[in-house]
């Protein structure tokens, strides 16, 4: 790891001010990405500007069928979060299939979204329940968060604050992770709410995206069989060691149609 | 440099170290506890698990400075008075090693699964311990191990 300084932030103000004054420092929040990253020295900043304890960024609240919840919470706070369960239980089980143990004990929500890893898991919750994602400046929709490959609307110096979820009807997820790091080789979340369905797969391309085709099929039935039409261009998905396009693409459809088992209530 | 008092093991220990040392090297280095191994070094195996603030993290992928002010628990200060954890027993009666190089992490973070789950079906077993790798694969009496260790904690099958 190259030198840096790192500064704690005794609150948001102050933290955006290190910010606006060193453009080359970084937010570091559980730093599940960020410490590795800067371990292997693919990251220089001059600066790490330390948000994890800022009292703004706490609390998981659900009210009038919205649930908030605050940008440093822990992945463990929002799996094991009697709130959440109530509220979203399938945002609950998603954070809990992140990682592992010790990542969950460490890496927040807020970091996971703003790093907007193209096989993390929450993208796909945030974009599956067309949440709202709060910064110290606006709001930022869902749809206009995520942006492909590492990249989300986020300005310089911005910092996510919270993400407020409206309570869908039902939700679902289904993730096929990798066996080593635990990533989404496939995720996807799919969820009735007040404005219809929505389906979000992440792991599968280069950033988090919305089925459409799924989402007109499920809009129609919501039979497993619906999904077999659902059109899904192979090409614009992810080719690695681990997976082909085409076995990707088969990956997601499997995954969409556990999910909607789950959603019936069939599994 | 920064100034960083941590609490280790019960008792405050004040360094001046570098803003980038990581924690896994903070104990080890600094303080000499080299109990907490580092493996992997790519947040992977799990070798390097201490307690903060009661919760198990990897402390290759966190930094001392991180860590301040806070409470950390190392395989070091799991023996209480000469005897050890009833989980460090179990990994010695049931073998739940082979080289056993794992092993401090395994049991760090077999501590905090049973601190949520104290009665852990095989499956809890196997889904808590998915951040700590054994290379030697010597998993199925790691996973006897934390089955007696659950039990030795919730009181029964005291041996000694």
């Amino acid at each position: 790891m190259y030198a840096l300084n790192y500064v704690k932030a005794r609150s948001l103000e102050e933290a955006a001010r290190m910010l606006a004054s060193h453009p080359e420092a970084k937010v570091l929040a559980g730093g599940m990405t960020l410490v590795p990253t800067l371990k292997q020295r693919l990251a220089r900043p001059s600066h790490l500007v330390d948000i994890l304890q800022l009292a703004e960024l706490r609390g998981i609240a659900a009210k009038g069928g919205r649930l908030s919840i605050g940008a440093a919470s822990r992945h463990d706070d929002v799996a094991t979060s009697v709130v959440v369960k109530k509220a979203i239980p399938a945002l609950a089980e998603l954070a809990g299939l992140i990682g592992d143990p010790q990542v969950r004990n460490m890496g927040t929500i807020g970091g996971s979204l703003a790093n907007n890893d193209p096989a993390a898991d929450y993208p796909a919750a945030v974009l599956g329940l067309g949440a709202t994602v709060f910064t110290n400046r606006r709001e930022i929709a869902a749809d206009e968060f995520f942006q492909g490959l590492f990249a989300t609307a986020l300005e310089e110096g911005e910092i996510i604050t919270r993400v407020v979820f409206a309570v869908p009807k039902r939700a679902a997820y289904a993730k096929f992770h990798h066996p080593a790091s635990g990533y989404a080789m496939a995720g996807v979340f799919i969820a009735l709410t007040r404005d219809g369905v929505r389906v979000a797969v992440t792991g599968a391309g280069p950033g988090v995206f919305r089925w459409k085709a799924a989402e007109s099929a499920l809009s129609k039935s919501l039979e497993p069989s619906a999904l077999e039409g659902a059109a899904l261009d192979a090409s614009e998905l992810n080719q690695d060691i681990h997976a082909s396009r085409d076995y990707r693409a088969n990956l997601v459809r499997v995954m969409a149609k556990r999910a909607l088992a789950k959603l019936s209530g069939k599994k | 440099m920064a100034k960083v008092t941590i609490k280790v093991n019960g008792k405050n220990q004040t360094r001046n170290v570098e803003d980038r040392t990581l924690l896994a090297d903070f104990l080890r280095d600094e303080l000499g506890l080299t109990g907490t191994h580092v493996g992997c070094d790519t947040s992977q195996c799990g070798c390097c698990t201490v307690h903060v603030n009661g919760r198990a993290v990897k402390s290759c992928s966190m930094l001392a400075v991180q860590a301040n002010g806070a409470q950390v628990l190392t395989i070091e200060g799991l023996a209480k008075n000469g005897k050890l954890h009833p989980v460090q027993r179990a990994f010695s009666e049931c073998h739940g090693l082979q080289c056993g190089f794992c092993t401090p992490g395994m049991i760090m973070a077999t501590v905090g699964l049973l601190k949520d789950k104290p009665n852990p079906s095989e499956d809890d077993i196997i889904h808590g311990l998915e951040g700590n790798l054994c290379r030697c694969t010597g998993y199925i009496n790691i996973v006897k191990a934390v089955k007696m260790g659950a039990k030795l904690m919730r009181g029964k099958g005291k041996r000694r």
